[in-house]
């Protein structure tokens, strides 16, 4: 048996957001950051939901990589404000807070640790959740992942439960057109790592299958795009959707090793999270080719790479998405991220522990350990390929 | 042969973990204890309980109780014999097990899913116990 979650409601394609206007309720807490208020984003959606009929409060705190503090500051709002809904307006940082907001404004027993896959939280009791992604992207808005830094023990918190899939996620192509040509390219490249880690991890299914690969390919095909012509609607678009259907595969998979080496990098260099998965993906590819290099192998017939056998396949993928990441000026290794090697070897051992304890070893398609890890970590950063 | 469940079957298998590098090493900082509970099923005729404490890469203590009331643990890790038989044979990975409901855990699945390499070494020893099933 297995169960898949989804958000019961997506609302898509152009005026997407214009859905507000007719959302039922008395009080909304937008939950975003200091620059989509600056784009005056914030007051555009608070504005049709005052159309609405609803009393609108906005909590613009939020950071990159949020930490548990942000989100005690922002559930402190929401009991104060006691809204019936709350949204999640921007990327991945803004909705994972407000998705652990909700739990800890429902469940105010609950600390973020006890938010658990198979726990039942008993939510929506008080307020339901819509989520507005901005960026292309986490996939947050249709995940039942809340990913928080613990800022003390410097350890990204990979928590997970059902009942935060967002009730409403709104995919507006208009949202992400005004994303810079890098976080155009880092928020692709995570979707990218999302959709294949989705289609090779041990817990994959048909559903998963069908929206990893069309979201593959659509990256594949518009990530360039968007890079270079940010205005390009058709490509921002189909990104759009691309991003959020990895985000339901992975959510309905599991994420893998790029995911897990990703985290570990993340959480001890700053690195922002698209860049520092998807300089991990060739490497973890090549790894795990020699366990599900049939699965990588249909990956590459989705793109039409050619190539005979499983085995010529996945190298072609490996080089696509080495090409890929030329074409939007993404990192080859970990070196290109400015990460002297010194202080990476120094801490070599505590990306090696974050790594292991991560969910992404779960189900990887090929077991690895604390020796593999460390040697991958090392491949990654001189940028040579993975022969064990 | 030993029998499962048993208590000696549960000694055997403490004696296997605790020569068990692998699993010392992957569950060097663990601290945690068990119930298995093994709910009867396919010739099994009544439940069967196991107390099971882990620390830092050895079992300190593993026994049968009488019953789940008995003992008081972090975790509780249950399931039906039949599938208690597939894990021990190997066709089962225990956190799989518990993401498509074969087995119900009760405590912490995020801690339990930093120790991975731990857990599968768990069923990799539960496997080198000579067993033979009812």
């Amino acid at each position: 048996m297995w169960e898949l979650t989804l958000p019961r409601t997506l609302v898509i394609g152009e005026d997407a957001l214009d859905y507000l206007r007719c959302l039922r309720g008395e009080r909304a807490l937008v939950i975003t950051d200091r620059v989509l208020a600056s784009l005056g984003l914030a007051e555009r959606v608070a504005s049709l939901l005052r159309e609405a009929g609803l009393e609108v409060r906005v909590f613009d705190r939020v950071e990159p990589e949020p930490s548990r503090r942000v989100v005690e500051e922002a559930v402190h709002l929401a009991r104060e404000f006691e809204p019936d809904w709350i949204i999640g307006l921007g990327g991945g940082s803004c909705m994972d807070v407000a998705k652990a907001a909700f739990v800890l404004y429902e469940r105010p027993d609950l600390t973020l640790d006890e938010i658990a896959p198979l726990a039942e939280l008993g939510l929506r009791k008080k307020a339901r959740l819509l989520n507005i992604p901005t960026t292309s992207g986490t996939g947050s808005e249709a995940t039942w992942a809340i990913v928080i830094t613990d800022e003390r023990e410097k350890r990204k918190m990979e928590l997970a439960s059902r009942e935060v899939v967002a009730d409403v996620a709104i995919l507006d192509p208009s949202l992400p057109a005004s994303m810079p040509p890098r976080l155009t390219a880092d928020t692709g490249l995570d979707a990218l790592t999302h959709a294949l880690e989705a289609y090779v991890s041990r817990w994959h299914n048909d559903f998963s299958d069908a929206l990893a690969l069309w979201a593959i390919r659509a990256v594949f095909r518009y990530l360039p795009r968007a890079y270079r012509n940010g205005q390009d609607a058709e490509a921002r678009e189909k990104l759009h959707n691309a991003a959020t259907m990895a985000g339901m595969a992975f959510s309905n998979s599991q994420i893998c090793i790029a995911h897990a080496m990703g985290h570990a990098l993340g959480a001890l260099f700053k690195v922002p999270h698209g860049r520092s998965v998807a300089v991990f993906l060739p490497y973890t590819i090549e790894y795990n080719a020699r366990a599900a290099a049939d699965r990588y192998a249909e990956v590459a017939d989705a793109l039409g790479l050619g190539g005979e056998g499983a085995a010529e396949k996945t190298t072609k993928l490996v080089k696509a998405v080495r090409e890929l990441l030329r074409e939007v000026d993404g990192p080859l290794s970990v070196a290109d991220l400015g990460i002297r090697r010194a202080d990476y070897e120094a801490r070599l051992e505590d990306l090696v522990d974050r790594a292991m304890s991560s969910t992404g070893t779960v189900a990887n398609p090929r077991d690895v350990g604390r020796q593999e890890y460390a040697r991958l970590f090392i491949c990654a950063y001189e940028g040579k390929p993975v022969d064990f | 042969m030993v029998l499962f469940p048993s208590e000696e079957w549960i000694q055997r298998f403490k004696e296997e973990l605790n020569k068990n590098e692998a699993y010392a090493e992957a569950a060097r900082d663990w601290e945690g204890d068990f119930l298995f509970v093994v709910t009867p099923d396919e010739g099994l005729d009544r439940e069967y309980v196991f107390y099971v404490d882990l620390y830092h890469g050895k079992c300190r203590e593993a026994c049968l109780l009488p019953s789940r009331e008995a003992r008081k643990a972090d975790f509780v890790f249950e399931g039906p014999y039949s599938n208690w038989k597939k894990l021990i044979r190997g066709e089962l990975d225990p956190i799989t097990a518990i993401m498509t409901r074969k087995f119900k855990l009760r405590g912490s699945l995020m801690k339990v899913m930093r120790y991975t390499k731990a857990a599968s070494e768990l069923v990799k020893t539960a496997s080198r116990v000579p067993t033979e099933f009812k």
